[in-house]
């Protein structure tokens, strides 16, 4: 114990010397950390298991489901997610009298309108990208499930989807570092994301490189973490894939 | 047009001259708008507020030409260090952290910070125990989120806001329990815009002067001593005049000038 | 009729300042994609090495902390330089490093290091033996990048083009964050101002919609353009 004290204390002395990085601050940084991972991961997440239903009917022969679902991502791709921000953070709050409704518990901490936002969000360019992946299904594979005499959700089940989604793996992992960067705007409606940390930190302090620099950098080991994991997978799932030796 | 000229421009030197002997016959005065009732602009889009006619007469007793420009609170120190504007006069408060960075003038007033709630609060007097897990809005970068981040950052959950209306927004939503501005704000922006449905609750503190410093004072450029004396001097002689209270009864009917 | 109390003017303003914002940036980022794509296949490791950790660091940090990074940061960084030169040398200068610039080189920055993977691909997709017909018929390397080099790329970089485009166009909404008066912002202030936040935000989600149609039609007719010679005949050799 006598030791590691000594070999603390200098850190100790160094955050006490000044204003910026103190044990306060760095309190400040991890809960600007846990907020910005709960909130991309939580919104990736049920994003993708909605996007999974929504890229199979956005190629259904139903007219009306196909274009509703074109229109949804149409709408959420086309606009910045900054105003679909503030729609769901300020669209419900003033109705009279949500407050008292059931709805309010969710609208009144400000991480859920912005959970619904991302999610709704990210669920709209994975639709996007799994459709995609869909679409271009080799022929032959869907012939030969054919000859097997697969039903067609038994088809979509163990041949298309499986190999599709494998296929969407790369666009995935940019969608996935995307989001992350995109919740820096989380702050906004009063989260105190990673983001946010920072900013509380110039505010105060108005040390814009000590507080800017050392989020971009944090953000940056998120990014490139996130950017292994899918080229690991990638390598497991779809090596198939790759040109023989 | 202008914009891409000033892009063209862009890293190119805007303004030169000796500092020494620079004379300002106009001084650029900073302001972060809309602060009811300190500063904001009537429906016309003229600027007013008790810190907006204060300036005006001290600059008219310094005989010195003024112009008000508008800039948003984070950015508004270093806008005065790029020399956006000479001075800074908007409701800010004298403490140490911005002392290292700018020169301030003698405080020209001294209001108190001060807690809001919604009418029904159960809150009546805020401390470690009543605020536990309750959510408190501030505006971001003022003393009182540095005030309340310090003591009630662990146990309770700060929102910060861009502005002290958000603030009032959702307060207003109910997303809030408990508010923290300063007084003037606080009851220009809940308690007086907002008939019956706000309240002030516990004490209205100026105390410890780490966070509340010795209350508003005018901000220069550090080096700018001679400019900060001019206007220590034009505030003395407005107090001794009485312009000084009549524009503060003017303002804070209830409450009695320093 | 639709009433926006007062602030359809503003709106409009509003608007106009983010098409300015996304065209300047874009024009900034196509530069920037072009040098860093040449940089990129250089023989210099160095250059190369540059180009690399610029387009690397771009994709590790958020958007929104550049911007701030170079409103907030830059302006204190040459706050202490020009601080510096009057303490030491007693020069009084003044550098503003205003909202929209900065909105303008950050966005700028951001879309180049994506704008040079764009080029660099395409760049490779063009034939060397045209270029080399190039220089044999005696053409100067400016003159072989400006008639052949650049038209046959662009024949390739459109797709990737179009697509950052589109995806610069709605970061440009991250300007009202620091800020500027653009659209968003216009309509974040006219919601609170008088709590109506779908009648401001769904007008300004129009105007995206609106601007990125109008330049799917251009990049279109500018496809159309770049494609010549390849049209018709290029379609029968694919098949």
């Amino acid at each position: 114990m006598e030791q590691l004290s000594t070999l603390w204390q200098p850190l100790l002395d160094w955050m006490n010397g000044n204003d910026i990085f103190t044990p306060n601050t760095f309190a400040m940084y991890w809960t600007g950390l846990t907020n910005t991972v709960q909130l991309v991961f939580i919104s990736l997440l049920i994003g993708l298991v909605l996007a999974v239903p929504l890229a199979i009917a956005r190629g259904s022969r139903n007219q009306v489901l196909r274009k509703s679902i074109w229109f949804y991502t149409y709408l959420f791709r086309g606009t910045p997610l900054l105003i679909q921000l503030y729609l769901a953070y300020y669209g419900f709050a003033f109705i009279p009298g949500i407050q008292e409704t059931w709805l309010w518990f969710f609208l009144d901490d400000p991480l859920y309108p912005a959970l619904l936002a991302f999610t709704l969000n990210t669920a709209a360019y994975t639709t996007e990208i799994f459709h995609g992946s869909i679409q271009a299904t080799p022929r032959g594979e869907i012939e030969a499930a054919r000859a097997y005499g697969m039903s067609k959700a038994k088809m979509m089940r163990r041949i298309v989807l499986p190999s599709a989604l494998r296929r969407a793996l790369p666009a995935y992992g940019n969608e996935v570092i995307f989001m992350l960067h995109a919740s820096a705007i989380a702050f906004v409606v009063s989260i105190t994301d990673l983001t946010g940390a920072a900013y509380y930190i110039y505010a105060r302090f108005y040390a814009p490189f000590a507080a800017f620099l050392f989020v971009a950098a944090l953000y940056m080991v998120l990014s490139f973490s996130i950017q292994a994991l899918f080229k690991y997978l990638e390598k497991r799932l779809l090596a198939h894939l790759k040109p023989a030796r | 047009m202008k914009k891409i000229i000033t892009l063209s421009l862009m890293g190119a030197v805007l303004a030169t001259g000796h500092a020494q002997a620079r004379d300002y016959d106009t001084v650029r005065i900073g302001v972060d708008i809309p602060y009811v009732p300190m500063e904001y602009r009537t429906p016309d889009g003229t600027l007013t507020g008790f810190d907006i006619d204060l300036g005006n007469a001290l600059c008219k007793q310094a005989e010195l030409d003024c112009k008000w420009v508008i800039q948003g609170w984070d950015g508004i120190i270093p806008g005065l260090q790029a020399r956006k504007f000479d001075a800074i006069m908007s409701s800010m408060t004298i403490n140490d952290d911005r002392k290292k960075q700018i020169l301030f003038s003698d405080p020209y007033m001294t209001p108190p910070s001060a807690w809001f709630t919604p009418k029904d609060s159960t809150i009546s007097s805020p401390n470690e125990e009543s605020l536990k897990g309750k959510s408190i809005g501030v505006q971001r970068g003022t003393v009182q989120d540095n005030y309340v981040t310090d003591h009630y950052g662990s146990n309770a959950s700060i929102k910060r806001y861009a502005t002290a209306d958000d603030v009032a927004i959702d307060m207003e939503a109910g997303r809030l329990d408990i508010a923290f501005l300063d007084y003037p704000t606080g009851k220009a922006a809940l308690v007086d815009s907002k008939s019956g449905q706000f309240k002030t609750v516990g004490e209205m503190l100026t105390e410890p002067k780490k966070y509340f410093g010795e209350g508003f004072g005018i901000a220069f450029r550090k080096r700018d001593r001679e400019l900060a004396e001019t206007f220590n001097k034009a505030l003395a002689e407005l107090k001794d005049n009485g312009t000084y209270n009549t524009l503060y009864t003017k303002y804070f009917p209830d409450a009695k000038a320093e | 009729m639709l009433d926006l109390h007062g602030y359809g003017y503003r709106l409009l303003e509003g608007g106009l300042l983010t098409l300015e914002l996304a065209i300047l940036s874009l024009i900034l980022a196509v530069v920037l994609g072009l040098v860093t794509a040449s940089a990129k296949l250089s023989s210099s490791i160095v250059i190369r090495a540059i180009a690399k950790a610029y387009t690397l660091v771009i994709r590790g940090v958020p958007d929104l902390v550049l911007m701030m990074l170079l409103f907030y940061g830059g302006q204190i960084g040459i706050n202490m330089a020009t601080d510096w030169l009057y303490y030491e040398f007693d020069v009084d200068i003044f550098v503003n490093v205003d909202a929209f610039v900065a909105g303008v080189i950050t966005i700028g920055i951001i879309f180049g290091a994506y704008m040079s993977e764009t080029f660099r691909g395409a760049f490779m997709a063009v034939d060397g033996g045209l270029l080399e017909a190039a220089r044999a018929y005696g053409m100067r390397p400016w003159t072989v990048f400006r008639r052949i080099r650049f038209p046959l790329m662009m024949r390739h970089a459109l797709p990737g083009l179009s697509n950052n485009w589109m995806v610069l166009l709605k970061t440009t909404a991250l300007v009202s964050i620091i800020g500027l008066s653009d659209m968003v912002k216009v309509a974040a202030e006219a919601t609170k101002a008088t709590h109506e936040p779908f009648l401001f935000m769904i007008p300004v989600a129009l105007g995206y919609l609106a601007i990125s149609s109008v330049s799917e039609w251009c990049f279109m007719k500018l496809k159309a353009r770049y494609d010549v010679g390849f049209g018709a005949e290029g379609a029968s050799w694919n098949n």
